[in-house]
């Protein structure tokens, strides 16, 4: 044992790290099978089993330094915890109890019963409150060497258990009864998770406490973000939930004060050593945090970017399409149309058209003379698609979806920006085929309604000069 | 003489105490087209459920081709209904569909080149190649009901049992699914399917089930999907019968 034993802050680090790995790799699974406050229960159901626990180790005269006292306190505590998993399953099989109702119940009672545990204890002769109390929030500092190869022997059996069993734990996870209708156990396979939950909090109890709920539901949830395969998802929650015990260990060890010769944690108060548990949670939810902002596709950013690419891609097209219709009559001559005629030729809101003459005249298919605007060779070519693929949803919604032909010019304008060359292949196919289409494919076809300001027959267009 | 694909004696199922199934007694025909017809609580998913032993008997028994079920799952493809999973769950269209082949495959076994052919396959026949990457929320109604119909393809079995896999389905997937069935039926499998609209009962199927908690009538289109078992299968004599089944529960 000598051989294995580590220094403390070494201990703490392997501690925590481990600890985070296992808890995001089995939370995944408990999450994606919608089980995230099972996890949350099993921590507040487990804790009057470590007051009773200690009662027995008081009466017994186990003390504190023994190893017995805390395998009989993981013990009570595994205990009590699955007496309240199965409380919830025949709560909610056996009466009209919903599942987040019976949650509910389950938790608050025995969290209820450790609270009262705990004044009782408090009132022993020689009885210390604190053997008992260090597990609401955890106290990392106190791990022993035991427990960090304890805790890297459950990853260790769950990883391989998990290797083997990748396809059986997805194909039930994603549809319990057809992984039932091949003949699998499902019911074991479903206790065994719900064991390894209930180990994993157990085991996680001494180092953060009732909190364990949140190493359990957040690396899952965090790295629903960055990927949507189910192997990679174990992977990266594994690793977010390892980085958080990392993190919280040098936060809250006094590492920065080593490293940086002052603490920038303390923002000028005395500090003393954080509490780890609560430390990896706040950093878990940073990493969340982070992850609903900055994931790619998913995240908040990624999306708000897409939206602003599309309404300047929808803004500048709509001008392209603007400056073809209005010089629709002298085509194949371009002419330069002034700023005034656009404006009125549809309505505008006033930063998109700025933003689409900036972008139109960077991308070469505008040129802009004060408020004269002119088509170059290739924005008319541009111009001229935007245009037909506008013509073609409008014929289409006429023909197809039976749009009058005065309403037909808003509602196409919503769709075309994001209409694909395939779709827009088929429109032309059907539109071909019922004879709607008119032979020069390349140009736009005729507008099939009056065009608002672009047959004015009033003499709006400038003379020549441009 | 072969035994039928399926062949249920004196089936009864109960939820809660409460019977959904009363003493079924059927046989199906091999290669035929069938279609699980019957108001909504009628138990039509309740049959499927209790043929592949996903819901306990409380009594009778289920044969398949002369054998319980348990020794013949390997001839047996399933499509439950659309709602029963996670669609969110991350998984690709190509995931899902290689699941079927996993009953062949054994435990701990991983899935190799051939699994994927299989896989790739049954989506081809499905129309769904393009989308095998795609994860699967970000199919339609009508594209994850096709990943559910190329699944069960992979499971490559005798007897295909599917849970409305026209429920909430595109024009176009509702055409191709229907072809895609006549094509199994000719290639001699037995296709059992809940419908749950009559009209088209009549154009794609050759063979019925009329449910309702109690077996009303089975058998071909012709003869069976008449006006009067319709009726007795819709109509208001069997409301007793539910009544009785709360009876039951409420154990008075």
């Amino acid at each position: 044992m000598d051989l294995l034993a580590l220094p403390p802050n070494l201990r703490v680090l392997l501690g925590t790290s481990l600890l985070g790995c296992v808890a995001g790799v089995i939370g995944s699974l408990a999450v994606l099978r919608r089980r995230s406050l099972t996890g949350d229960m099993v921590a507040h159901a487990a804790m009057p089993g470590l007051c009773l626990a200690y009662l027995v180790a008081y009466e017994l005269g186990i003390g504190r330094d023994r190893p017995a006292y805390f395998l009989l306190l993981m013990s009570g505590a595994a205990l009590t915890g699955l007496i309240g998993s199965a409380l919830v399953t025949f709560l909610t099989r056996w009466t009209r109890t919903r599942q987040d109702a019976a949650i509910g119940i389950v938790l608050s009672t025995f969290f209820g019963a450790f609270v009262v545990l705990l004044s009782y204890i408090r009132y022993l002769p020689g009885a210390h409150v604190a053997g008992v109390d260090q597990y609401i929030f955890g106290q990392a500092a106190t791990l022993l060497t035991a427990d960090v190869w304890f805790i890297a022997g459950v990853l260790l059996v769950s990883i391989v258990t998990l290797a083997i069993c990748f396809k059986e734990l997805k194909t039930y996870s994603f549809d319990a009864d057809f992984a039932h209708s091949l003949g699998w156990p499902t019911l074991s396979i479903d206790l065994g998770m719900m064991a390894a939950l209930c180990l994993v909090t157990v085991v996680g109890l001494p180092l953060v406490g009732i909190l364990m709920a949140g190493m359990i539901i957040i690396p899952c949830a965090a790295a629903r973000f960055w990927t949507y395969r189910f192997g990679p998802l174990l992977v990266i929650s594994g690793a977010i939930g390892a980085a958080t015990g990392v993190f919280a260990t040098l936060v809250s060890a006094e590492y920065f004060v080593r490293w940086f010769g002052f603490d920038p944690l303390a923002f000028g108060y005395n500090r003393k050593a954080l509490p780890t548990g609560p430390v990896i949670i706040l950093s878990g939810a940073a990493i969340f945090l982070a992850s609903v902002l900055f994931a790619p596709r998913r995240g908040v950013l990624a999306r708000l970017i897409a939206l602003l690419r599309l309404r300047s891609r929808t803004a500048t097209e709509n001008l392209l399409r603007a400056l073809y219709e209005l010089g629709e009559s002298q085509l194949p001559r371009l002419a330069p149309h002034q700023l005034e005629e656009i404006q009125q030729h549809r309505r505008w809101n006033r930063g998109q058209l700025t933003w689409a003459l900036r972008r139109a005249t960077w991308a070469g298919w505008i040129e802009r003379n004060a408020d004269a605007i002119q088509l170059t060779a290739s924005g008319h070519q541009r111009a001229a698609e935007v245009t037909r693929i506008h013509r073609l949803w409008e014929l289409f919604l006429i023909s197809g979806a039976r749009i009058a032909p005065d309403h037909v010019d808003r509602d196409a304008d919503s769709i075309e920006h994001v209409l694909t060359p395939n779709i827009v292949g088929q429109l032309e196919a059907m539109l071909a085929e019922s004879g709607r289409l008119p032979r020069t494919a390349a140009t736009p076809p005729q507008s099939p309604h009056v065009l608002t300001g672009g047959n004015d027959p009033v003499g709006t267009l400038s003379p020549g000069g441009g | 003489m072969q035994a039928p694909p399926v062949e249920i004696h004196d089936m009864t199922v109960a939820y809660h105490r409460k019977p959904v199934l009363w003493d079924i007694d059927l046989t199906l025909p091999k290669g035929r087209l069938i279609a699980v017809v019957g108001p909504n609580g009628a138990g039509k998913t309740t049959l499927i459920k209790a043929i592949l032993g996903l819901v306990p008997l409380a009594s009778g028994k289920v044969e398949l081709y002369g054998q319980p079920f348990h020794r013949q799952r390997h001839l047996v493809g399933y499509v439950p209904q659309r709602e029963s999973v996670d669609w969110d769950f991350p998984v690709t269209a190509l995931d899902v569909v290689l699941m079927g082949t996993y009953g062949r495959l054994g435990w701990f076994r991983r899935a190799g080149a051939a699994e994927r052919d299989t896989a790739m396959a049954s989506l081809e026949s499905v129309g769904m190649t393009r989308f095998a990457d795609r994860q699967i929320r970000q199919l339609s109604g009508g594209q994850q009901q096709r990943v559910f119909l190329a699944r069960a393809l992979a499971q490559n079995a005798q007897i295909y049992f599917m849970d409305e896999p026209f429920s909430g389905v595109d024009a176009a997937t509702e055409h191709a699914t229907v072809s895609l069935l006549q094509e199994l039926r000719s290639a001699g499998k037995t296709l059992l399917v809940v419908h749950h609209d009559l009209q088209t009962v009549r154009e794609y199927f050759d063979h019925v089930i009329l449910l309702n908690m109690r077996l009303v009538a089975a058998g071909p289109i012709e003869t069976t999907f008449t006006d009067e078992n319709l009726q007795a299968t819709y109509g208001g004599r069997l409301t007793v019968l539910a009544e009785a089944a709360e009876a039951v529960r409420l154990g008075d």
